[in-house]
């Protein structure tokens, strides 16, 4: 009913830091977990696994934030 | 640097420039200083040729007239430059040609007129140069023609036809008689001959008139003066001839009376009477013969007045007085012959009575002598002695028989001796006689001769008269004849005349009818479509007043109607006021209905109502205020985007965004301009432009200005910018509404 579109953005950017948090944060414990688990405790996965989901994270932003403007082969072959 | 450039230029340009008008100059003196002679030999030339130019127009003008007319014509100023050469253009002999023409034309007219009596009249009067000079041989060809001018006058109907010359010739006729009247041809009259324009025929009938005039008053004093001598010398005569006859009787009385005297044998005393009667009758001849005498002598005076009275009128010459001239010399010859014949028996009668009277003094004689004898003889015897036949004695008888004898013895011889005597005496008596009867005979032949002279004279004078009247009559019928054919030919030209007259009157008639007709059609037709007209308007405002009453019905109606929309109007501007702080108005549904239903048959309204946007009327608009206050929470945000689209929309990008957002400042509120040039597409601008329009509470142009929003922000906006769309547009078709139901209730609430 009443659509503010200036809301889109700050849901969007909630939706970013929501997920990054939530990758990072997987991540970090995905890479302790193997850092304790298989890579004898060095930082090297943890940093990957933060990296690997900040990075994860970022992609998903922005890809979020992109939406609107890709054009999705749906609609192109449409 | 470049000033330094620039004045060593100038001074390079300037010494170039110095150089060439130099040598420029230096070449055109050289031209000129060359040419110059060759320049004077053109100016002279061309002098030359132009005064060879003029000096040959103007000769050839000189000769040739038309090219100097057209030469005149077509340069200017040349008339003067040609008259000052060669004086004023010659004019062409056109005058003299034409006075000839007119002359020649009067002939022409009068030909006719002047044919009869005035052939010389016909030639004299057209040739102006010809002698006026009225001889008198002419006088009475001038007579003849002036009397022609009267009969013409008298006869014709048409006076203006006798023309100038008729007139002329008249005038110039008139004129000379009076000269005549006065003196013999003393002047001659150039005057009537140099102008010979017609007289105008009044003048001519006033002239013709005066003249008649002058010669009735002439004849009728001749006739009168006639007259008079007439009468008085008639009464003369008579009185004379009675005088005479008197006298003759007297005288034959005194002669009877003398015989009877004479023979009679009566008594004395009776004898005494008769000679007493006698010298009675003596005395009364003798008065008798004097008054005889006196009047013979007053008839003769009132003769000889008479005869220069007639005289006189002999001399003035009008025709009309000659017939009483002609009948007063008769009326005097036979006066005169009467009394002569009188003076003639008078003198017979006198020469009778001498005759008697010598008879009788010659018996008286003898008586006497014979008494004295007898006396001598017989003293005692008286003288009357026949009554004394008783008395005588024997003696006495017979002395007186011897003297008686002797007597007739003596008487005898005295007898032969008279006898002898008396045929001496009859002789001489007789040739004396003779003389006498000669004388008297000359005398009677004289007078006969005379009588007869005059009366041969008279006749002459009637005969003339006659057959100056019979050629008169004769000219009269002439003159008839030619004023009959003259009037047949004008009556001919007038009828011509009149039919051309007509047919051109009635032409003019017909076309004036024409134009009447054609001025009272358009006249009726005027009306009629005047008439048209007012009908016409008078039902049209019969027609607008039906209709305004109609109209007022409907009028009301609709503006109980007008009303009507107009409170729903309201009701809807109400209601869209009814918007809250974030909280949109009351969905406009059911205002949008009342307004359509208090529109139902207003199409504009209904479309209008139509027209309301979908969503205001579920939802509700935004407040102005709501959407101002939006729009600064969506500033921010918006510039914070700036720099998203779709070629920039990475993380990285909305990092640099943010990070412009926060190092850029513009003002908050900056005044649009009127025309957005490329610079003010800045996101920046557009949103402090847009929050001015806002803040002054335009948002039509806040809306526009952020329309031109593109990329990210542009889609931050866009709910917004739909928000501020709808309102707009609600708040436009509201206000239309209004309007249009302000503007009908305006228009409905005037009705009376």
């Amino acid at each position: 009913m009443f659509s503010m579109s200036e809301k889109e953005l700050g849901k969007k950017w909630d939706r970013c830091l929501a997920d990054g948090a939530i990758k990072l944060g997987t991540g970090l414990g995905l890479g302790i977990v193997f850092s304790v688990l298989f890579f004898k405790r060095h930082t090297w996965p943890i940093s990957l696994g933060s990296g690997a989901g900040l990075g994860m994270a970022y992609a998903n932003c922005q890809n979020n934030l992109r939406s609107h403007y890709m054009l999705h082969r749906g609609d192109k072959e449409q | 640097m470049l000033r330094a450039c620039l004045r060593g230029a100038n001074a390079t340009a300037r010494k170039n420039y110095r150089r060439i008008p130099l040598t420029s100059l230096q070449q055109c003196r050289h031209y000129t200083a060359g040419e110059s002679s060759s320049a004077s030999k053109v100016v002279v030339a061309g002098l030359l040729t132009v005064s060879g130019g003029i000096g040959g127009t103007i000769l050839y003008a000189k000769w040739d007239h038309k090219f100097r007319a057209a030469v005149e014509k077509n340069v200017p100023y040349s008339d003067w430059l040609l008259g000052l050469a060669l004086g004023p253009p010659a004019q062409d002999p056109g005058l003299p040609i034409k006075k000839r023409v007119e002359l020649a034309q009067p002939p022409s007219m009068i030909e006719k007129q002047v044919k009869k009596s005035a052939k010389k009249e016909g030639a004299e009067g057209p040739v102006k140069d010809s002698s006026p000079v009225p001889s008198k041989p002419a006088q009475s060809i001038e007579e003849a023609s002036a009397e022609a001018t009267h009969i013409i006058s008298a006869i014709s109907e048409v006076p203006s036809v006798p023309a100038p010359c008729d007139t002329e010739a008249a005038a110039v006729k008139e004129e000379c008689k009076e000269c005549h009247e006065h003196k013999e041809a003393t002047a001659v009259h150039p005057a009537p001959t140099e102008p010979m324009k017609e007289r105008p025929v009044e003048e001519v009938a006033a002239r013709l008139a005066q003249q008649e005039q002058e010669e009735q008053d002439i004849s009728a004093s001749v006739s009168a003066s006639l007259e008079d001598s007439l009468a008085s010398s008639a009464k003369a005569t008579l009185q004379a001839i009675g005088a005479q006859e008197a006298a003759l009787q007297a005288i034959i009385q005194h002669t009877d009376k003398l015989k009877e005297a004479m023979e009679a044998e009566v008594l004395p005393e009776e004898k005494s009477n008769q000679w007493k009667d006698l010298e009675a009758a003596l005395a009364d001849r003798t008065t008798a013969l004097n008054d005889a005498r006196a009047a013979l002598s007053k008839a003769n005076e009132s003769l000889d007045s008479l005869r220069s009275a007639i005289d006189k009128s002999k001399g003035l010459k009008i025709s009309s007085v000659r017939p009483l001239v002609l009948a007063a010399e008769e009326n005097l010859h036979n006066m005169v012959v009467d009394l002569d014949k009188m003076v003639m028996k008078v003198q017979s009668a006198e020469s009778e009575a001498k005759i008697v009277s010598q008879y009788s003094e010659l018996v008286n004689e003898a008586k006497r002598q014979f008494q004295r004898e007898v006396s001598s003889l017989t003293p005692e015897i008286q003288a009357n002695w026949k009554g004394l036949t008783g008395k005588l004695s024997t003696d006495d008888l017979n002395a007186l028989i011897a003297h008686a004898h002797r007597r007739i013895d003596q008487l005898n011889r005295e007898l032969a001796e008279q006898k002898v005597r008396e045929k001496i005496h009859i002789d001489a008596a007789l040739e004396q006689q003779k003389l006498e009867d000669q004388k008297a005979l000359d005398n009677a032949v004289n007078t006969v001769l005379q009588h007869v002279k005059e009366e041969a004279r008279l006749e002459q004078e009637r005969k003339l008269a006659e057959l100056r009247e019979v050629m008169e009559a004769e000219m009269r019928t002439q003159l008839r004849r030619q004023a009959a054919a003259h009037t047949d030919h004008v009556q001919d030209v007038l009828k011509v005349q009149e039919h051309e007259l007509k047919a051109e009157a009635e032409q003019v008639l017909s076309s004036k009818m024409l134009e009447q007709e054609t001025r009272y059609r358009q006249l009726t037709q005027e009306q009629l479509d005047n008439f048209t007209l007012d009908m016409n308007t008078a039902y049209a405002r019969l027609k607008g007043v039906e209709e305004a009453i109609d109209s007022h019905v409907v009028a009301e109606e609709e503006a109980r109607k007008a009303h009507q929309l107009w409170l729903s109007v309201e009701a809807l501007s109400y209601s869209l006021k009814t918007a809250e702080a974030d909280v949109p108005t009351v969905p406009l549904e059911n205002a949008a209905q009342a307004v359509r239903d208090s529109c139902r048959d207003n199409d504009f309204a209904l479309a209008l109502a139509s027209a309301l946007p979908e969503k205001s009327l579920q939802r509700g608009v935004y407040s102005e205020a709501s959407l101002r206050a939006r729009f600064n929470s969506l500033r921010s945000l918006a510039r914070r985007v700036a720099l998203i689209d779709e070629s920039r929309n990475s993380l990285y990008q909305y990092f640099l965004s943010y990070l412009q957002a926060a190092l850029l400042f513009e003002k908050s509120q900056e005044a649009p301009p009127s025309q957005l040039s490329s610079e003010d597409l800045d996101p920046f601008k557009l949103l402090s432009y847009a929050s001015y329009c806002l803040e002054h509470g335009d948002l039509e142009l806040a809306a526009k200005l952020v329309n031109q929003l593109r990329g990210e922000a542009r889609r931050v906006v866009q709910d917004w910018l739909i928000e501020a769309r709808l309102t707009l547009e609600t708040r436009q078709v509201v206000s239309l509404l209004s309007a249009y139901a302000n503007a009908v209730g305006l228009g409905t609430t005037q009705a009376p």
